[in-house]
C-alpha cells in the first residue's frame, strides 16, 4: 500500500501547494511513490482518510476553516504546514494589528456578507503540527525534502539557522555592511539560498523567524541605516507578522 | 434525460477542483428550463486594498503579489505601472523590455499548467495529468518541460518562480547578465516546439460548437501583442487609457449573491483574457504563432471558450518566441532602476495577466504612503460571463444525466482558467452548504 498525501488549502494564495507542481523533473516520480488523496488543485479524483502525510497551506480566518482544520488533524497520521500563511498567520494576518470590522468595510459594499474572524491564526494554533515549513513561498526543494523525510520516517534536514549563513556560504557580499543596506538577514530563517542579497536587495524577511533570533540587537542597527520607526515596524510586519518573534520586535499599536 | 411536470434537478459541485482557490458551482433546472447558475467563490477573505493602506508605495510589488501564486508577476506589474504613471515616469526601454521578458516567463509557465495539467484532463477524460500521465507519459512530460522553462526564465530575471523578490518601483533590483540570459536560449528553442507541439495537440481534441457573444476586452499596443502595458481596446471601438477605467467598467453588487460582477457601464459583459487576445491583437502574433494558429484552423475573431485550450497554446508558441527575441536583443541597461519620488494623487497601472486584463489604482500621500487602492483582477471581470456561458450551455443540453451535465459544467468553467486566489476579495464569501 503506497502512503497517502493529502494536500489542503486555507487562506492563501496557493503558491506553495503550486510548488509541488512546480517540482516538475519530480512531480510523476513523487506521484508514483504515493497515493495523491487530496489535491484538488491537480486532481479532482479523491480518495478518503486516515492520511499519512496531509501538507497544510494557508491560515485560520473564518470559523469553518476553524473546524476544517480539527478535521484534517483527526484524520492524518503527519501535519505539516507549508509556507508563511500555515506556519505565521501569513500576510493576511495584519487584520491582527487592525480593526478587522473596518477591513470588511474597507473592501467590500455588504460588509454583512462577510464572515471572518478578527484574526488570521497559524495552524498551529488550532491542532499540533508535527513540521512546519517556512517561506513565502516555501522552497520547492526544501518541500521535496520534508514530504521524502516523513514517508521515510525520518527527521526533515532543514537548517534552523539564519539567511546570513547562506549569504556567507553562497560568498555574496553582505549588503548591509558594504552598502548600508537594511537587512533582515541576520534574524530571519534560512531557506531561500539568501536570494535577495544576492539580487542586492536586503532580505524583506519572508520565511519568517530564525530560531532564537536577535530582533533586539537588529532594531538599533535599522534605525542607524536610515529606516523611520514606521519603516523598522513596516519590515517586521508583511509576511510573517504573526510570528512572535516579529510580532514583539516592535512595540504594539 | 426526460423530464417530468414538476421535476426539479440540481446539479452541484461542491469543491471545484483543477482550478486555482476555492470555488463552488450551483446549477438548478425546474421542468428542465435553467432556474439559477452560480459559481461560488469560498475563499476566504484576505482583504488586500485594507491592508495596503498605511504601506509605502515602494511596498506594492512586494505584497499584491501574494494575491496570487500563479500570477504574482501580473500584480507586480500593474502595480509598478501604476505607480510609475502617479511619479511621472517611465523606465527605460532595456528596464522595460526586461519586463516584458520576466512576464513572458509567467505566460509560459501559468499556460502550461492551465493547458496540460488543469483543462487537457477535461478533453481527455482523466481525473488530473497524473492519471494523464500514466497514458500519455509523453504529453504530460512535454507540458511539465514547457512549463519548467517558463519558471527557468521567472528564476533568472525575477529570483524566483513564485513571487519574484526582484521586481521594483522603477525597474529591478539587479539587470541579469547577458551571460545569464543567453543560458535560457537553449530552453527556450526546446520550449517552443514543445509549444507548437501543444498547438497541433490541443487542435486535435473534439469541440462542442460554442460560441460567446460578450464583447472582448485586451491591452493593446502598438508595439506588439500587448503583455506589459497598453490601452484597453474593446471590439466593439472602445479605446481608453488605463486611468479612464472606472469610467467605463463598474462592479455591481447582484442580488441574492454577495458576489461584484464586473460589466461595461452600459450594462453589457465583457470577457477578457486569451480569447479576447487572440481576436484583437492576433495580426501582431510572430510568424511561427500565426501559422500553428492557421494549422489549428483557429477563426479570427475566436469566440469558443472551449477553443480556449488552443488559443493557449498559440500564446505559449508566441510568448516562447518573444522571449528569445528579447534576449537576443538584450543589452544589460546603465542601471538597474530609474529613481521614483513619491508624488501625490493616483496612480493607474494595467497589464494582461495570463487571464486577462488586471486593473491596479492607488492614491497616494506626497510621503509615498498608499491612502487607498483598488484592484480588479480578471476572474471577477469574466465571472458574468462564465455564469451566462454556463446558463445557455446546461440549456443546450439537459438531455445530459447529472454525472455528464456536472462534468460539462465545470468543464465550461475551466474554460476561462477562473483563478479564485485573485477573485475572492471581490466576490461572493458566503458559503451555500447543503
Amino acid at each position: 500500500m503506497k502512503p497517502k498525501l493529502a494536500v489542503w488549502k486555507f487562506a492563501s494564495c496557493d503558491g506553495c501547494q503550486l510548488s509541488l507542481l512546480d517540482l516538475e523533473d519530480e512531480l510523476l516520480a513523487l506521484a508514483d511513490a504515493v497515493e495523491l488523496a487530496e489535491f484538488r488543485e491537480a486532481t479532482s479524483g479523491t480518495v478518503e482518510g486516515p492520511y499519512d502525510l496531509s501538507l497544510v497551506e494557508g491560515s485560520i480566518t473564518t470559523a469553518h476553516d476553524a473546524e476544517r482544520i480539527r478535521a484534517v488533524r483527526d484524520a492524518s497520521k503527519a501535519v505539516v504546514t507549508i509556507g508563511a500563511c500555515a506556519t505565521a498567520g501569513g500576510v493576511q494576518a495584519l487584520r491582527n494589528f487592525a480593526d478587522v470590522d473596518e477591513f470588511v468595510a474597507a473592501v467590500y459594499a455588504s460588509p454583512e456578507y462577510i464572515s471572518t474572524l478578527a484574526t488570521s491564526t497559524p495552524i498551529s494554533a488550532h491542532i499540533a503540527v508535527d513540521f512546519e515549513l517556512h517561506g513565502c513561498p516555501v522552497n520547492k526543494h526544501q518541500l521535496l525534502e520534508v514530504v521524502t523525510a516523513f514517508l521515510h520516517g525520518r527527521k526533515p534536514g532543514i537548517a534552523s539557522t539564519s539567511v546570513c549563513t547562506e549569504c556567507k556560504r553562497r560568498g555574496v557580499v553582505c549588503v548591509t555592511v558594504a552598502h548600508g543596506t537594511p537587512c533582515l538577514g541576520p534574524v530571519t530563517h534560512a531557506g531561500c539560498g539568501a536570494l535577495c542579497p544576492a539580487y542586492n536587495r536586503g532580505c524583506y524577511g519572508c520565511f519568517g523567524p530564525m530560531e532564537t533570533p536577535n530582533t533586539a540587537a537588529l532594531v538599533p542597527l535599522l534605525r542607524d541605516l536610515g529606516l523611520t520607526e514606521r519603516g523598522v515596524e513596516r519590515v517586521f510586519r508583511t509576511f510573517n507578522a504573526e510570528a512572535e518573534p516579529f510580532r514583539d520586535a516592535v512595540p504594539h499599536g | 434525460m426526460r423530464c417530468r411536470m414538476g421535476e426539479r434537478r440540481t446539479i452541484r459541485t461542491d469543491y471545484l477542483a483543477r482550478v486555482e482557490g476555492e470555488g463552488a458551482m450551483t446549477v438548478r433546472l425546474q421542468d428542465g428550463r435553467v432556474e439559477h447558475v452560480e459559481l461560488r467563490i469560498f475563499e476566504p477573505p484576505r482583504f488586500f486594498e485594507a491592508l495596503l493602506r498605511g504601506r509605502a508605495f515602494t511596498e506594492a510589488p512586494d505584497i499584491t503579489a501574494r494575491i496570487c501564486g500563479i500570477c504574482p508577476v501580473a500584480y507586480q506589474t500593474s502595480a509598478v505601472n501604476a505607480l510609475e504613471d502617479l511619479c511621472g515616469v517611465e523606465v527605460p526601454e532595456p528596464i522595460r523590455q526586461l519586463r516584458r521578458l520576466l512576464y513572458c516567463g509567467e505566460w509560459i509557465e501559468s499556460h502550461a499548467l492551465h493547458v496540460y495539467m488543469l483543462h487537457a484532463p477535461d478533453f481527455l477524460g482523466y481525473q488530473g495529468a497524473v492519471e494523464l500521465a500514466r497514458d500519455a507519459p509523453q504529453a504530460v512530460e512535454r507540458g511539465l518541460a514547457l512549463k519548467k522553462t517558463g519558471n527557468q526564465v521567472m528564476a533568472v530575471v525575477g529570483g524566483r518562480e513564485i513571487h519574484p523578490i526582484n521586481v521594483r518601483v522603477g525597474g529591478f533590483y539587479r539587470a541579469p547578465s547577458r551571460g545569464e540570459l543567453r543560458a535560457l536560449v537553449e530552453p527556450l528553442e526546446r520550449a517552443r516546439e514543445a509549444a507548437v507541439e501543444t498547438v497541433r495537440w490541443t487542435a486535435g481534441f473534439e469541440f462542442p460548437e460554442r460560441s460567446v457573444e460578450c464583447t472582448l476586452v485586451a491591452l493593446s499596443d502598438p508595439g506588439g501583442y500587448a503583455i506589459e502595458r497598453g490601452r484597453i481596446r474593446s471590439d466593439s471601438g472602445l479605446d481608453i487609457a488605463p486611468a479612464d477605467y472606472d469610467e467605463f467598467f463598474v462592479e455591481e453588487h447582484v442580488e441574492r449573491s454577495t458576489a461584484l460582477h464586473s460589466h461595461l457601464r452600459d450594462g453589457g459583459t465583457y470577457l477578457c483574457g486569451p480569447l479576447a487576445r487572440f481576436s484583437l491583437n492576433h495580426d501582431q502574433l510572430s510568424d511561427t504563432a500565426l501559422d500553428a494558429a492557421r494549422e489549428a484552423g483557429l477563426e479570427v475573431p475566436c469566440r469558443d471558450p472551449f477553443r480556449s485550450i488552443v488559443v493557449r497554446s498559440v500564446e505559449l508558441v508566441y510568448a516562447c518566441d518573444e522571449a528569445l527575441r528579447l534576449i537576443a536583443a538584450y543589452e544589460e541597461p546603465d542601471v538597474p532602476a530609474v529613481t521614483v519620488e513619491p508624488v501625490a494623487g493616483t496612480g493607474f497601472g494595467v497589464s494582461e495577466a495570463p487571464r486577462g486584463l488586471l486593473y491596479h489604482r492607488y492614491r497616494v500621500d506626497g510621503e509615498g504612503t498608499i491612502l487607498d487602492a483598488k484592484i480588479v483582477p480578471p476572474t471577477s471581470q469574466n465571472q458574468r460571463a462564465i455564469e451566462d456561458d454556463l446558463r445557455d450551455v446546461v440549456a443546450r443540453h439537459v438531455e445530459l444525466d447529472d454525472d455528464a451535465l456536472r462534468g460539462l459544467c465545470e468543464q465550461t468553467i475551466r474554460n476561462y482558467d477562473p483563478c479564485i486566489s485573485c477573485a475572492t476579495h471581490f466576490l461572493d464569501l458566503e458559503v451555500e452548504r447543503r
